[in-house]
């Protein structure tokens, strides 16, 4: 039996110089093998530096408790080296913008076969070099063997995403985190890619984190979706069950208030306010002041509550109706 | 029979590089009528920004004209008057306006500047017409004394709206206006331009990547792809019966929940097997 690849549990993160509430408060998570868990949320949610957290990414001022193992190592706890050994052999990541991840001096073959020459011998470099060739192959580029000579500037935002999901696998990672990786793209560009990253991660049975601001990105995509907002989960739930059900009121109002293309109507049901800032830090629900479901002296005064049926959870004192029955749901209390 | 509000004909811009002519925009035609809104869709490449730019004046069109109200716009104004003449006629909105603001300038003050220029309203009546255009964008007299950068993205984007229409413009031109906004406040401004052409009459031209955020906004669209207009109609039934296959393969590429996208991530070519338009 093998546990799940990425797993957080009760994460906090403060970052006392520039932020008053914390950045991440208890987010619990976990990606097994062979999963796409989205992580869904609008700026200043929190969701990258989650990601971050899971490759012990994290900036020096930093305050962090909780746990976060990645493939049963201790991330924040254990020694740099396994931390480093963890970064080259167990997970990867892939960014938004490809052109800022990659040195535009230098051939696409060396990024991608540059850990190999600073870590290897000669017979090391050999089998990277075919390796990279072979990813290149793997990721639907045309020319591998021209690509490997041509510098980033030859290539377009696309296909440069390609090449940057190649050196994302020339590890062999086991979990892949997706930053938005598709948001500087194209649509169809983004079609392509994502349709892509869904065909590699089911060949090599990876894990996946796929964070994304676009919901309908994410309901095409995840197996499972966390929602955060303020540095909180504040839902989890199978991605089809989110989008036809929302049961906390920020789910619901992200998805009234993005365009449909084949939805009705002419006017969107805008959340009113604006995300919470790194500098507010409410006490009760941190969702309270945008709520249309708040209720005053309970969620502007309390920690909402967890409700989870184990197959979903939802962090709200007035959760919109499930249709499951009302004593499949159990309430777990958090301070 | 009076003139449209806006009408477009043939422009057309192309660019030299490295002895290579490049066509950014392939001839575009497009009627606005009074209080009308329409949508330009494509993606990079495709000469939306650039038929933006040349609608409001930062570009010179290698040929074709456009006409307010019948009278045909300078296509690089001269001198104190023409530009304030081209400057009521058609106003801009970016998807920065991180950019288009002057960090140093309290936004309150950059929205007087245009009043300023374009009223002989005095001091005072100046004063409440600000904050009536800051009201109107669902801002206040506390967000006018601040500068751009105390202010979140989707209010900076307010203000930059509010600034156009200090201009009281004929037409108004939102080049990805949304984009960089969160969906929660995208869907406010959405709504906030949607108003604002009901109360005000203004013309819309949207400029968009996103086909879903053109459908709640403009009546008709125009679909481009490498400087050409490959297809144009009611926006509804332009997505429910889209004709030409790129506007198909745009369609298909939009993401919708439970389902894979159909578009197949196989090789690196976009728009495999439809037919490019002609150089």
């Amino acid at each position: 039996m093998s546990g799940p690849l990425l797993e957080m549990s009760d994460v906090w993160l403060r970052l006392p110089e520039v932020a008053r509430r914390p950045v991440l408060a208890g987010v619990d998570l976990q990606v097994g093998a062979g999963e796409i868990v989205g992580l869904v949320g609008e700026s200043g949610s929190g969701k990258s530096v989650t990601a971050r957290a899971a490759l012990g990414l994290l900036p020096p001022t930093a305050e962090v408790e909780g746990r976060v193992t990645v493939d049963g190592v201790d991330v924040l706890s254990a020694p740099a080296a396994d931390v480093r050994r963890l970064r080259a052999e167990s997970v990867a990541m892939v960014f938004q913008d490809p052109r800022a991840g990659i040195n535009p001096m230098r051939r696409i073959g060396d990024h991608l076969t540059e850990s190999a020459r600073l870590t290897g011998r000669r017979r090391d470099l050999d089998a990277a070099r075919a390796r990279a060739l072979e990813l290149l192959d793997a990721v639907g580029l045309p020319d591998p063997r021209r690509h490997l000579r041509q510098y980033p500037h030859e290539l377009s935002g696309g296909m440069l995403q390609r090449v940057m999901i190649a050196g994302a696998l020339m590890g062999s990672p086991r979990l892949l985190l997706c930053d938005e990786p598709t948001t500087a793209l194209d649509v169809t560009t983004q079609a392509e890619i994502v349709a892509l990253l869904g065909r590699l991660q089911r060949e090599r049975g990876m894990g996946m984190l796929f964070i994304t601001h676009d919901l309908d990105l994410a309901a095409s995509v995840c197996d499972r979706i966390h929602v955060m907002y303020a540095g909180r989960v504040v839902e989890q739930a199978p991605a089809l069950g989110l989008f036809e059900q929302p049961r906390h009121p920020y789910t619901a109002g992200l998805l009234a208030s993005t365009p449909a293309i084949d939805g009705g109507g002419t006017r969107l049901r805008a959340i009113p306010g604006v995300p919470l800032s790194l500098l507010e830090d409410p006490s009760g629900c941190v969702f309270a002041a945008r709520c249309d479901r708040v209720l005053d002296e309970v969620c502007r005064v309390l920690a909402p509550p967890v409700v989870a049926d184990g197959v979903r959870s939802v962090r709200c004192a007035r959760p919109l109706e499930a249709r499951t029955p009302r004593h499949a749901l159990r309430t777990e209390c958090v301070s | 029979m009076s003139a449209p509000l806006l009408e477009v004909q043939h422009l057309r811009k192309t660019y030299r590089t490295h002895g290579s002519t490049v066509t950014a925009v392939a001839g575009v035609d497009l009627t606005l009528p009074e209080g009308g809104s329409v949508g330009i869709v494509g993606e990079s490449g495709s000469g939306k920004s650039t038929t933006a730019r040349m609608l409001v004046g930062l570009e010179a069109p290698d040929a074709g004209r456009v006409l307010v109200h019948g009278q045909e716009q300078v296509a690089q104004p001269r001198g104190r008057r023409e530009r304030l003449a081209r400057a009521r006629a058609l106003q801009i909105v970016f998807q920065d306006p991180y950019l288009s603001l002057d960090p140093r300038v309290p936004v309150g003050a950059a929205v007087d500047q245009a009043v300023r220029l374009h009223t002989r309203l005095t001091r005072s009546e100046r004063r409440s017409r600000v904050l009536e255009l800051l009201t109107q964008v669902g801002l206040g007299e506390r967000e006018a004394a601040l500068l751009p950068r105390r202010l979140s993205g989707g209010q900076r984007q307010r203000v930059a709206i509010a600034r156009a229409l200090a201009v009281e413009p004929d037409v108004l031109v939102l080049d990805e206006a949304v984009s960089a906004l969160d969906v929660s406040v995208q869907a406010q401004v959405l709504n906030l331009l949607a108003d604002i052409r009901e109360q005000t009459g203004v013309g819309l031209v949207f400029i968009s990547h996103d086909l879903a955020v053109v459908r709640y906004l403009c009546a008709e669209t125009l679909v481009m792809r490498a400087g050409e207009v490959v297809e144009r109609g009611a926006t509804d039934r332009l997505l429910r019966e889209p004709e030409h296959p790129y506007t198909r393969l745009l369609l298909s590429a939009v993401p919708r929940p439970g389902r894979r996208s159909e578009v197949d991530g196989g090789t690196a070519l976009s728009g495999r097997g439809v037919p490019a338009p002609g150089r």
